[in-house]
């Protein structure tokens, strides 16, 4: 596993001049030919840990190897890494043949083999013959396009993409998502991912690194992510789920919201609180009389899939998704499966 | 209303314009008097021609202007990029220092700077005065470029660099063709400043003359019509490059909206 490491961050630390930390005591690797993601909220430190991969950033302290080499003493103009930045920054003075060129002229190429990596790059990203357009011609998704195209030109061994859809519009953003992650998987160059967009990282990731006020919060796959998460911090970023104080009695067994209930999670001790979360389409409807918990509608909002459930128990406000109708005001029970319980310890 | 308006706008740039155009009439005008007009003549221009101390300062101050405009656009833009890699603080500092000689009189300036070159035994002539030109030419110079500078996104420096490209490369194809329209429009206002001083090169010159101090010591001798046509001429020269200059600007404003709207 060891030499299949291709960027290996350790200690990483960075404050800014004003005394912000935005990374703290970053540790994590990047296996080859990974598409991983860094997660968070904004300010969560996310585009510094990118900026110091590409070279735009000196962390304050710690080390990151690439490939067995010291990455940090080597200057930016010479990292194998290229980088998609989130508003393109495209040479508003060159066409599209002279941005995609540009790596390949200060290389030394010779004119022919320029020629043709330019047009294989502009056929990988869908744009075959539009090297004589001019950037301010052409739309957002275009443009983005071109950016990656300009990256992916110099046959780097990794790419780094800083929110590089966050400009466009949804439909788009869909599209671009399958097509970064088909052309990640046909180039064979791993991708390192920054976004706020929980979504977008589930659906391309094969890991996610989860951020939050320069710290990393969970590394996992997004199945693990998603079902596991760690903390109430990472439930609540990914996805909407109900966070309830509970106890955990014994291995396997925790009590909230009034009930006792069987759950997979163990290791805790005995009659510890901690955090119970349940994800909103986990939660099953079924009838009062046989129903562990019981609650009074608040509201209900068609989803189209799915109807929005608010119901009340004790205070807490419990999301349900659910294919089944409620009225509001009326009184619903619900129970819930073992394996749909995850137990975190207390944040 | 309305009429009233316009009447108060005409008397504007009746004053405004008057004495100009007095001056260029009386520069055709075949008498030698302003006082009555005897006949069309293009004679002033012919003998302005034929004055060898006119010509030789009309080449000082050309070449007086070119030189100045373009060490000061070097040193003003290489300033702009200084600048604009400050942080807050120190880059607010830098512009109020470069702004203080835009708004200063010329008269402090040429003082100034005189009691400079007499401090330090520099003897006045062609070299200080090309100084002086250049020294109150470089603000103007930093403050066309620095907007350009600002709109440039340093993304694009760290695109270039992420490309393989070293700083120099990146700034001398990256950055300098994106600031271009600002470091022309400030060389071309260096130029026509350098171009009209009068006060900053009289008090830095002593035996060297531009067209400006040759036309103040003429003047002095007695008006001659000679001088209504080199006015004349230099007037023309200073509205074309200053309808060159404001054009550019509005092309560049226009561009810049189109990019804004599009984005």
């Amino acid at each position: 596993m060891e030499n299949n490491r291709i960027i290996d961050i350790q200690n990483i630390s960075k404050s800014f001049a004003g005394g912000t930390e935005a990374l703290k005591n970053i540790n994590l690797y990047i296996r080859k030919n990974e598409f991983i993601t860094l997660l968070g909220p904004s300010g969560c430190g996310k585009t510094t840990l990118l900026r110091t991969l590409a070279g735009f950033e000196q962390p304050t302290s710690g080390k990151i190897l690439f490939n067995d080499e010291n990455l940090l003493d080597i200057p930016p103009y010479k990292r194998k890494i290229n980088t998609v930045f989130q508003k393109y920054a495209l040479f508003p003075h060159l066409d599209v043949y002279g941005n995609i060129a540009f790596g390949l002229k200060i290389k030394k190429f010779d004119k022919a083999t320029i020629d043709e990596k330019v047009a294989n790059a502009l056929k990988t990203v869908g744009l075959k013959g539009y090297e004589k357009r001019n950037i301010d011609e052409m739309s957002g998704g275009q443009q983005q396009r071109i950016a990656i195209a300009r990256a992916i030109v110099n046959e780097p061994e990794v790419l780094l993409l800083d929110e590089p859809l966050g400009a466009l519009d949804l439909k788009i953003r869909q599209s671009m998502q399958a097509e970064l992650k088909s052309m990640q998987q046909r180039l064979g160059i791993t991708f390192v991912y920054v976004t706020h967009d929980q979504e977008e990282a589930l659906t391309m990731s094969d890991t996610i690194v989860v951020m939050r006020e320069g710290e990393i919060q969970q590394i996992g796959t997004p199945v693990d992510i998603y079902n596991e998460p760690k903390n109430a911090f990472v439930a609540d970023f990914i996805g909407e789920s109900n966070i309830i104080s509970g106890i955990m009695v014994k291995d396997r067994v925790v009590t909230f919201s009034g009930s006792t209930f069987d759950c997979l999670d163990g290791g805790f001790g005995e009659n510890t609180p901690v955090d119970v979360v349940v994800r909103p389409e986990d939660v099953n409807i079924c009838g009062l009389e046989k129903a562990p918990l019981k609650g009074t509608v608040m509201s209900i909002v068609f989803m189209g899939v799915h109807y929005e459930i608010k119901v009340n128990i004790d205070g807490f406000t419990w999301l349900i998704h659910s294919t089944d109708s409620a009225n509001v005001g009326s009184e619903i029970g619900f129970y819930l499966d073992p394996d749909d319980i995850h137990i975190m310890v207390k944040g | 209303m309305k009429s009233l308006k316009r009447i108060y706008l005409l008397i504007i740039i009746l004053f405004l314009y008057a004495p100009i155009f007095i001056l260029m009439i009386a520069s055709f005008n075949n008498s030698k008097y302003i006082g009555g007009w005897s006949g069309f003549t293009l004679d002033w221009y012919v003998q302005l021609f034929k004055d060898r101390e006119i010509m030789s300062s009309l080449y000082v101050t050309l070449s007086m202007a070119l030189i100045a405009a373009i060490v000061a656009t070097i040193l003003g833009t290489l300033a702009a990029i200084g600048i604009n890699t400050f942080s807050k603080g120190p880059k607010a500092l830098m512009l109020n220092i470069s702004y203080i000689p835009v708004v200063n009189a010329d008269i402090v300036t040429g003082v100034s700077l005189m009691l400079l070159f007499i401090f330090t035994r520099i003897p006045r002539g062609y070299f200080t005065m090309l100084l002086a030109h250049i020294t109150f030419c470089i603000p103007y110079v930093i403050f066309a470029v620095l907007p350009r500078l600002q709109m440039t996104s340093s993304q694009y420096y760290e695109a270039a660099l992420d490309l393989g490209a070293k700083p120099s490369y990146a700034i001398r194809k990256v950055i300098l063709p994106d600031i271009m329209p600002g470091i022309i429009n400030g060389a071309l206002l260096a130029f026509t400043l350098s171009l009209d001083d009068f006060v900053v090169s009289f008090f830095t010159t002593s035996n060297v003359n531009n067209l400006s101090t040759t036309i103040y010591a003429m003047a002095r001798r007695g008006i001659n019509p000679k001088i209504n046509a080199l006015s004349t001429l230099m007037f023309i020269a200073v509205v074309l490059l200053l309808l060159l200059i404001n054009n550019r600007t509005t092309k560049q404003e226009k561009a810049l909206r189109k990019e804004i709207s599009k984005s």
